[in-house]
């Protein structure tokens, strides 16, 4: 590569051979020790910019949801003209970009399913144009769901029905994928076409078969992507052909990497990535050379930030319900530790985290601090004022990750890692290892539609249930929901990858990649619970007129998990091995590795709706705990005692993460804001030293909760975000149902 | 009985206390206390010989479970019921946690206090495995502590004062209760008494609060303070002036 001008007065050298943007970042960041007391506040420019943009979110929920919404024109990267938070302050607006010609108009985007697109717009009355729907119901367009549905076995669709697998990601783009956003701003788009043009040529090799075929198309579309990157940008009036030569360009360029993958996919999880600590050397080169300012360094921050907080994609009522509060998970991570010892923390990270002070609490983008003890005081300190005061981020444990992914990994989702630029991941949703428990005890057939989903084996028949035999039929049950589970999430992954491919996401990734195969496991609680009841008290099964069990009756006391007692933890644990170890027996698409998560999102409340009463004593309908948070009113010792438990859990076995949630009343936490800090910072480090994945960390009372979900049209609830399994969400944004489940669950307060 | 072999018996744990003692501590409650206050939120704590009994290094190696997140300044607090009821359960206990390096804190209204062997001496051993007193002094006029408590507050005062004579770390804490220890008088004659203590590193008040009502129902005692509301933030204010609260 030739040596940019660009480039001047950063060191190394690898990076400028191959690109490697870790190696960039190595070479050239500067740790930051210091306290907050260098950070400015909001300029005008983003006063106003942000008061607008918070008069077209409150216009956005008066309308039901939904501002805005595209019905003429199938998106793509130049589908739509250029766009603007306000055409009158557009001079304002740092960095620019949306993904529509308007503000939080959403894109039409059918590639998932015309079905499910169709269907969105009608939920808000708007109406997809005809000419659109000819087009795409005369299949001269597939969409990946009907390639899905296409080749499911009846088994699987059976499943799918049951609920038994959930959320799966067949009518909706799978995301999880972050594209290094990063190059476009380092290395320029020609520099990353030329490299894909050699991939291009050192994949032609003798006897090339069908793998080579999908490889090379492949290369090629993401060559058509990078081609449409650059026009894009051209429609904003910018060429981003060569590198960025100051902070500036950085933040613009990078911003549209990830403009170019929001424009095209819908996924789940739409990651920005690690990008903090990047853009932090351009502004320290810009700083040293006296071209930018602290307060012109925060304004780009700032004004990133609000473009993250205006990505929205049209969905359907049934995905609202799963993922509530329209959520994209723009996460993004801040801090961290470098393999050599150093801690990754600079300035740009109290920017990101200072965004939340200069335009309030938001649940996006997705904050996260990868944390570690060996993290500079002064830091760990800042993010926990900031939590305490905005309930806005989430924490993830550096110590235990950086050994797997290295330490310029990316979270793609809510809380799951990925090697930047190099590897990606097949989103898998989850199974309700819940209802597989009663799948063993009813032989196969469901407990709420009493149809034979599972194999007929031989269902329990005695009157109290015997630990042993339900361990062993239980196992066996799993063994057939594994084998359906990663079958089916073959095909979907087969057919995203040939109906709905994310050619500007795999760009700005490395050709020759690593792939993971993310599953995931629903109501993880209640089954340990379950098995620790059958093991330590009497269960006594109820069945109805059919013979099914339906209910439970428990005589006696049992061990719960959430206690830190090892009786109940032990069965967590072995559980969550158990499963994993069935999943790394069945051949996975595309080679990928096998991981699983103990993470729910909102879809708690859905999933246990579908889920019949359990022997833990959680009756039928009622919301699974989240995550991998203990159950409900299990937790009798506080919450060091539970987050001891969650601790417990190897995260070797759950390398897609193990989501916590847990909300402290104030008052709990100290007495006034100095010790708050300290002793959430003491509650963090005690936590992740021992190995523990993640939490979210919320902090307030009930009563605000309660008085939120009666008067949502108080101006101080317009933005109160609290964390919930994975993500941010605004509160008077969840279903009335979801709120009374979180008010449940709340909190750990000391009386 | 050997020492070790004691058995305390334990009403509940609590394993992220932050509001008693500093940092971050395990909070043991132990059962039993001899005291009726009107105002009491733990009633279920009151009867001797109930909860879950452990040996003295059974609690400690439970409680040492959370050593991770005590940092500097955390530990473990026993509190209750009135801890100083189980006086040769607790000093083992106390004394295992300070072998093993651990901050001590002690939650009493010093009730059972009294310089008659052979409390005195028990309680003077205790006092060397103890690294702050969390010491409750309800009301400072004699008749009124016992129209509130039941009992005389002479010994409490007592208590104080020799701490103060052996400089040991003290937080004063003073539950306000309108009605009953929330009057300007009492507030300044019990800020006239701590001043006299050279010991005390903190005063805190608590403002009476009707969370624990619910548990008087359950133990079918009327309630005695039925109708009373917890204070105003201006009279929390004034008694924080009076008082040099935090």
């Amino acid at each position: 590569m030739k040596d940019f001008t660009q480039w001047e007065g950063f060191n190394g050298k690898r990076w400028k051979e191959k690109i490697d943007v870790r190696n960039f970042i190595k070479m050239n960041y500067t740790p930051y020790d210091g306290d907050a007391s260098f950070l400015e506040g909001p300029t005008e420019a983003t006063d106003k910019l942000w008061g607008k943009l918070q008069e077209l979110q409150k216009e956005e929920r008066a309308k039901g949801g939904v501002l805005d919404m595209e019905t003429e024109v199938v998106t793509s990267l130049t589908a739509y003209g250029p766009g603007y938070i306000d055409e009158e302050m557009k001079d304002l607006e740092t960095v620019v970009g949306l993904q529509t010609d308007k503000p939080l108009k959403r894109a039409f985007m059918p590639y998932g399913g015309i079905k499910m697109a169709e269907k969105a717009c009608e939920t808000y009355g708007y109406k997809v144009s005809d000419k659109i729907k000819d087009i795409f119901n005369n299949y001269e367009f597939k969409t990946h769901n009907q390639g899905v549905f296409d080749i499911y076995t009846p088994e699987m669709k059976v499943a799918r029905h049951n609920k038994i697998l959930t959320g799966l990601p067949d009518t909706y783009g799978r995301g999880r994928i972050v594209g290094d956003y990063r190059r476009v701003a380092l290395y320029g788009i020609d520099a990353l076409i030329e490299g894909k043009k050699k991939d291009f040529a050192a994949s032609d090799r003798q006897g090339m078969r069908r793998y080579d075929f999908q490889l090379r198309e492949e290369i090629a579309d993401q060559i058509r992507a990078l081609e449409g990157m650059k026009a894009m940008a051209q429609t904003y009036g910018f060429d981003i052909s060569q590198p960025a030569k100051d902070a500036r360009e950085a933040f613009q360029w990078l911003y549209f990497g990830y403009l170019a993958a929001i424009k095209t996919q819908n996924g789940a999880a739409m990651s920005v990535g690690r990008i903090s600590t990047f853009l932090d050397i351009y502004i320290e080169r810009d700083l040293k050379n006296g071209t930018l300012t602290e307060k012109e360094a925060q304004e780009l921050v700032d004004h990133m930030v609000m473009k993250f907080r205006m990505v929205k994609f049209a969905r359907i009522p049934s995905y609202n319900q799963l993922f509530s509060g329209d959520p994209v998970w723009a996460t993004l991570e801040v801090a961290g530790m470098g393999i050599d010892g150093r801690h990754m923390v600079t300035k740009n990270d109290f920017r990101f985290l200072h965004t939340l002070e200069d335009m309030g609490p938001a649940p996006e983008p997705n904050l996260t601090v990868l944390y570690s003890s060996r993290l500079p005081e002064n830091f760990k300190k800042y993010a926990a004022n900031i939590s305490i005061t905005t309930s806005s981020i989430q924490y993830e444990n550096d110590d235990v990750m950086r050994p797997v992914w290295g330490d310029d990994y990316s979270i793609c989702c809510c809380v799951s890692a990925t090697e930047t630029g190099k590897e990606i991941q097949f989103f898998g949703a989850r199974a309700n290892l819940a209802k597989c428990l009663l799948y063993a005890i009813n032989g196969g057939v469901d407990e709420k539609t009493k149809q034979q989903v599972g194999p007929e084996y031989q269902p329990i028949t005695s009157e109290y249930l015997d630990y042993d035999e339900v361990v062993k039929k239980y196992d066996q049950m799993m063994d057939w929901l594994a084998h359906l589970y990663v079958g089916t999430l073959n095909m979907i992954h087969y057919m995203h990858d040939k109906y709905y491919y994310e050619a500007a996401e795999m760009a700005l990734i490395d050709t020759k990649v690593d792939r993971s195969f993310a599953t995931g496991i629903a109501g993880f609680s209640h089954v340990v619970d379950s098995l620790s009841a059958i093991k330590y008290a009497k269960v006594k099964a109820i069945r109805d007129e059919d013979g099914i069990t339906t209910d439970f009756e428990v005589e006696g006391d049992f061990p719960r998990y959430g206690n830190d007692d090892d009786r109940a933890d032990e069965i967590a644990t072995n559980l969550l091995s158990t499963f994993l170890g069935k999943l790394k027996h069945i051949h996975t698409y595309r080679d990928s590795k096998p991981t699983t998560s103990i993470l729910t999102i909102t879809s708690n409340v859905v999933y246990g709706k579908a889920t019949g009463s359990l022997p833990d004593g959680r009756k039928a309908g009622e919301p699974l705990a989240p995550g991998a948070n203990p159950s409900y009113g299990a937790e009798q010792n506080g919450l060091l005692a539970s987050l001891n438990s969650v601790a417990k859990l190897d995260y070797e076995d759950a390398l897609d993460g193990i989501s916590n949630t847990q909300t402290i009343n104030p008052d709990a936490l100290g007495h006034n804001d100095g010790e708050r800090t300290d002793n959430l910072v003491h509650v963090l480090d005690g936590y992740f030293d021992q190995g523990a994945h993640h939490l979210n960390v919320n902090v307030f009372g009930k009563e605000k909760l309660i008085d939120a979900m009666e008067h949502p049209e108080k101006e101080e609830y317009a933005n109160f975000t609290i964390r919930v399994s994975g993500y941010a969400v605004k509160f008077i944004d969840l279903t009335r149902e979801q709120q009374m489940d979180v008010i449940a669950r709340t909190c750990h307060a000391e009386m | 009985m050997e020492k070790k072999d004691i058995k305390g018996y334990v009403h509940s744990l609590e394993s992220f206390g932050s509001v008693d003692g500093p940092g971050v501590r395990y909070v043991i409650f132990l059962s039993g206390c001899g005291m009726r206050c009107q105002f009491c939120h733990n009633p279920d704590t009151w009867k001797m010989g109930q909860g879950q009994e452990y040996t003295p290094a059974e609690l400690l190696k439970k409680a040492l479970r959370y050593k991770n997140y005590w940092g500097e300044k955390g530990g473990i607090t026993v509190s209750g019921g009135e801890p100083l009821l189980q006086i040769d359960f607790l000093t083992e206990f106390f004394r295992l946690a300070k072998e093993a390096g651990v901050h001590t804190a002690l939650d009493t209204s010093a009730n059972p206090y009294t310089e008659k062997e052979p409390f005195y001496s028990k309680w003077q051993e205790l006092m060397k495995y103890t690294d702050l007193v969390l010491l409750d002094i309800k009301q400072i006029d004699e008749e009124e502590h016992v129209k509130l408590t039941g009992c005389t507050n002479q010994n409490i005062l007592a208590m104080a004062e020799k701490l103060s004579e052996m400089d040991k770390p003290v937080w004063i804490r003073h539950v306000l209760v309108p009605g009953g220890s929330d009057k300007d008088e009492y507030l300044h004659r019990l800020a006239d008494f701590i001043h006299t203590l050279k010991n005390v590193e903190r005063v805190e008040v608590l403002p009476y609060h009707t969370l624990g009502t619910f548990k008087w129902e359950k133990l079918g005692i009327p309630y005695p303070l039925e109708g009373v509301k917890p204070p105003t933030e201006e009279r929390i204010r004034n008694a924080r002036e009076i008082l040099g609260a935090k």
